[in-house]
């Protein structure tokens, strides 16, 4: 007990300071076990094609043909049904992959000259793997519109993963196959393919259950973040118009230029980051304050009708945040009912902008940190009202008999435990607060901005990398400021994740 | 802040020895207390007062001046006025939002009907909603049961693959599910939208999982024993028992359509408006393209139109979502 208590008496400073070192600590730790790592996936390699070549000398004759026509050896073993899908795969990639059918490709007839190619379209098979390395060749001329290299780039990613998965079934085949041999060897018969089907019911639930999302997450999640990814190493920018421009690979240069100071993307990625990052810190730990004292204020013993304090201040978490952004925005605008407040009572002369019209940058900064407390607060609020009433009772009666008063037992119990509870949340918020593109961009839309400039004062990174390329088209720099974007979340994630159950559960990640 | 604290501690023994003291001085010291405590509920309901009033402030004044009328020189007048309180209330700016802004002849399932863009739009939402709602439930409590309750081989693998995941802001592959939804021809239609919003449900899975794992696994067990499949055990055992979680997620990926502007911005685009969802239309309404600010009024009217559901919904659904918020967040 006694020790339980020394352990939350930590100060939060402390513990902070602790979580950032042991965090440095833990990068240092994790590039420190890279070689180990990648020793130990050379062993799993090996392993594996140790057990190919074993596998491959213990076959018999269909289990051996399967490895260059698909489905055969599983024909062979009577598993017809299954061994003609494996052969439809193999069958419909080779065609795809040889053929190169052509998407896109478009022909006029012109009166005169004849079929003319308006557009020569972007083939998906082998071709696409020489296109991924040239990104198109074909700069079009008044009639033909040039190679689409944005096209490009996506089929050849989309080529790499199909060839992935490919190989993957090519060895689930040899597998099957392999299966069913030792299965007869054995003296049983092959798996049927009503008792495959079956199997995928019990046995194997979880394939059937977790297929959908994995495909789904393929193609909504990993794809596009490899193919954004490439996109930084490209010099597909502002005026590129994918179909009528070619773009190309430029290696580094995009990251190099936002570090050049005499850029115009060197010029504005920094006062970004900076704005981002105090951004972060003050909206978190404002929030995180007040929240707390919130929560405190409302569990009050004699403050009756809790329910319904609560309920008010949800409201910003229930309502959607356009509307509530938009209303606030509405509200405090020059024409709006709170500058009319303010000059009643003497505070202002005349009307003034806090927001994206703002005359300085700082007023426009603060307006949305205080605007962020009233959306923030409430999420705190919530969390801390649940852990105040998790607090161990042993604890305060422990307390009590030694002779605590209540100032000294909220001192030295509540705001511990709390602090002790909800640090990985703050750290969570931060990230949150990061990437939190809904408030910047409804209420200010990154404005008051600088003449000639597209990054507005109260831009986040967020808000400009979709103005950068929702907006202006500038993909590349997009990239490049989503990948920082990503190394500072990602850090911060790697934090809390180090910290958090599930990873120290976890040795098994390779 | 940690250091005044410290202090305030340090000279805190003082005052409780004084108040711990003998029993004659009980009486007065009681009164004291008493009037102590009094002052300090005072105080605390003050400040509950205060906060709630600015809490409100914004949202009664949308709600007031959806229902405001007024008129100059007989002309509607939609503008954002100086006074909280406006003059005189009316139901004109409802009859103009759902018969009269961007009024057109728009279709509903098979039916042309002739409305206010408004409606067209809630009529979107909800189509949205619906699909990836079912889609996204299915998703989530199958790949929420799997973790929880099958013990496969690869299983801790693809949990921690779930967490990083998961932990990737939505926003990061934003740009590139433009691409490939543009690839396809897809960009501008609402079946996009259902596919994003739907397609990483999976991921969002904790919570479900929370309350499976809380399902002992003797019941699952026992049920293997007695010859049931994995599949049988999820759909007659486990999913009869788990009726509110199935609400919760249910109800909380209806929500998320209502609720989101990024994806619908950069999906939808901004010219084709018939396609809209409520978020971005009422949006460009006031602040995007086709802003007007005689359309004030009506925007607000769309919001309150908007709140009411959804604002209902979550109330109703509090309590799950408390649970879901510490669970999540709050690991030790």
């Amino acid at each position: 007990m006694q020790e339980n208590n020394q352990d939350m008496n930590q100060s939060f400073l402390s513990k902070l300071i602790e979580g950032f070192l042991s965090f440095f600590k833990g990068i240092y730790l994790f590039f420190r076990s890279v070689p180990k790592k990648l020793v130990r996936f050379g062993h799993f390699l090996k392993d594996k094609c140790k057990g190919f070549l074993e596998r491959w000398k213990d076959s018999n004759l269909g289990t051996k043909l399967s490895h260059f026509i698909m489905g055969s050896g599983n024909i062979y073993h009577k598993q017809y049904i299954k061994g003609l899908l494996f052969l439809a795969i193999q069958v419909g990639f080779l065609v795809v992959f040889f053929t190169n059918p052509v998407v896109g490709r478009s022909v006029t007839n012109h009166p005169v000259l004849g079929p003319i190619v308006v557009d020569p379209g972007t083939p998906i098979g082998y071709k696409s793997l020489g296109n991924l390395i040239t990104l198109g060749t074909n700069e079009g001329s008044l009639f033909t519109s040039a190679d689409n290299s944005m096209l490009m780039l996506l089929f050849g990613v989309l080529m790499v993963v199909m060839i992935i998965l490919f190989i993957a079934t090519w060895l689930a085949n040899i597998k099957s196959s392999y299966k069913a041999q030792v299965d007869m060897a054995k003296g049983k018969k092959p798996t049927t393919i009503k008792e495959d089907i079956k199997a995928l019911f019990d046995s194997k639930f979880h394939v059937l259950l977790l297929t959908p999302t994995i495909i789904g997450v393929s193609l909504f999640t990993i794809i596009p973040t490899i193919f954004m990814i490439l996109i930084a190493f490209t010099d597909y920018g502002k005026g590129v118009v994918a179909g009528s421009d070619l773009f190309n690979w430029v290696g580094f240069d995009n990251f190099a230029a936002v570090f050049e100071s005499d850029s115009e993307i060197g010029q504005r990625f920094l006062p970004v980051l900076g704005w981002t990052l105090t951004w972060a810190f003050f909206a978190t730990f404002s929030n995180y304050i007040a929240g707390i004292l919130l929560a405190l204020l409302i569990n009050k013993y004699e403050i009756r009708l809790k329910k319904m304090w609560r309920t008010i201040f949800v409201l910003t978490i229930a309502l959607p945040q356009f509307i509530t952004l938009l209303a606030v925005r509405s509200l405090i605008s020059e024409l709006g009912p709170f500058n009319q407040m303010l000059l009643n009572l003497g505070i202002l002369e005349q009307p003034m902008a806090f927001l994206g019209q703002a005359d300085s940058a700082t007023t426009a900064r603060i307006s949305v940190l205080v605007i962020n407390l009233w959306i923030g607060i409430p999420y705190t609020m919530l969390m801390t009202s649940g852990i105040l009433m998790n607090v161990p009772k042993d604890t305060y009666e422990a307390a009590q008999i030694d002779g605590a008063t209540k100032f000294q037992a909220f001192r030295h119990i509540t705001v511990p435990y709390i602090v002790f509870v909800t640090t990985p949340y703050l750290i969570t918020s931060f990230i949150g607060n990061i990437t939190s593109f809904n408030i910047i961009y409804l209420l200010t839309a990154g404005d008051p901005g600088v003449p000639g400039n597209y990054a507005g004062k109260t831009d986040l990174l967020v808000t400009w990398l979709f103005e950068l390329t929702i907006e202006q088209g500038d993909y590349n720099v997009g990239s490049v400021i989503a990948i920082f974007t990503f190394i500072i979340t990602a850090t911060a994630t790697l934090l809390t994740y180090r910290h958090s159950k599930a990873y120290k559960e976890e040795d098994t990640f390779q | 802040m940690i250091e005044k604290d410290m202090n305030q501690v340090k000279a805190d023994p003082k005052a409780h020895k004084g108040m711990e003291n003998k029993k004659p001085l009980m009486r007065p010291n009681a009164a004291k207390k008493k009037a102590k405590k009094t002052a300090g509920t005072i105080i605390a309901y003050l400040a509950l007062i205060i906060l709630a009033v600015i809490w409100l402030y914004p949202i009664v004044w949308i709600i007031l001046h959806s229902f405001r009328e007024e008129y100059i020189d007989g002309f509607y007048r939609g503008i954002i006025v100086s006074n909280y309180f406006p003059n005189h209330y009316g139901l004109e700016t409802y009859r103009r939002l759902f018969t009269e802004y961007q009024a057109g002849t728009y279709t509903f399932l098979f039916f042309d009907v002739q409305v206010g863009i408004f409606v067209k739009w809630f009529y979107n939402t909800l189509i949205v909603a619906i699909a990836s709602f079912f889609i996204s439930t299915v998703l989530q409590l199958s790949v929420a049961y799997v973790m929880s309750k099958i013990k496969f081989e690869k299983r801790k693998l693809f949990l921690n693959l779930a967490i990083i995941l998961g932990l990737f802001p939505g926003f990061m592959s934003m740009i590139a599910v433009y691409f490939v939804l543009k690839a396809l021809g897809l960009t501008q239609t609402l079946f996009a939208l259902v596919l994003v919003y739907s397609a990483g449900a999976g991921l969002g899975f904790y919570i479900a999982k929370g309350f499976f794992d809380i399902i002992p696994n003797s019941l699952v067990e026992a049920a293997k024993i007695d010859g049931a499949t994995n599949a049988q055990i999820f759909g007659k055992i486990i999913l009869p028992i788990s009726k509110p979680i199935i609400i919760y997620t249910a109800l909380m990926t209806f929500i998320g359509p209502w609720m989101d502007f990024i994806f619908a911005r950069v999906i939808l685009g901004a010219d084709k408006r018939e396609i809209h969802t409520v978020a971005i239309g009422l949006f460009d309404m006031i602040y995007g393209e086709h802003a007007d600010i005689n359309n004030f009024t009506i925007f607000a009217a769309g919001s309150v139109m908007v709140a009411i559901p959804i604002v209902a919904l979550f109330l109703s659904l509090q309590k799950y979502y408390v649970e879901g918020v510490t669970s999540g967040s709050v690991k030790g």
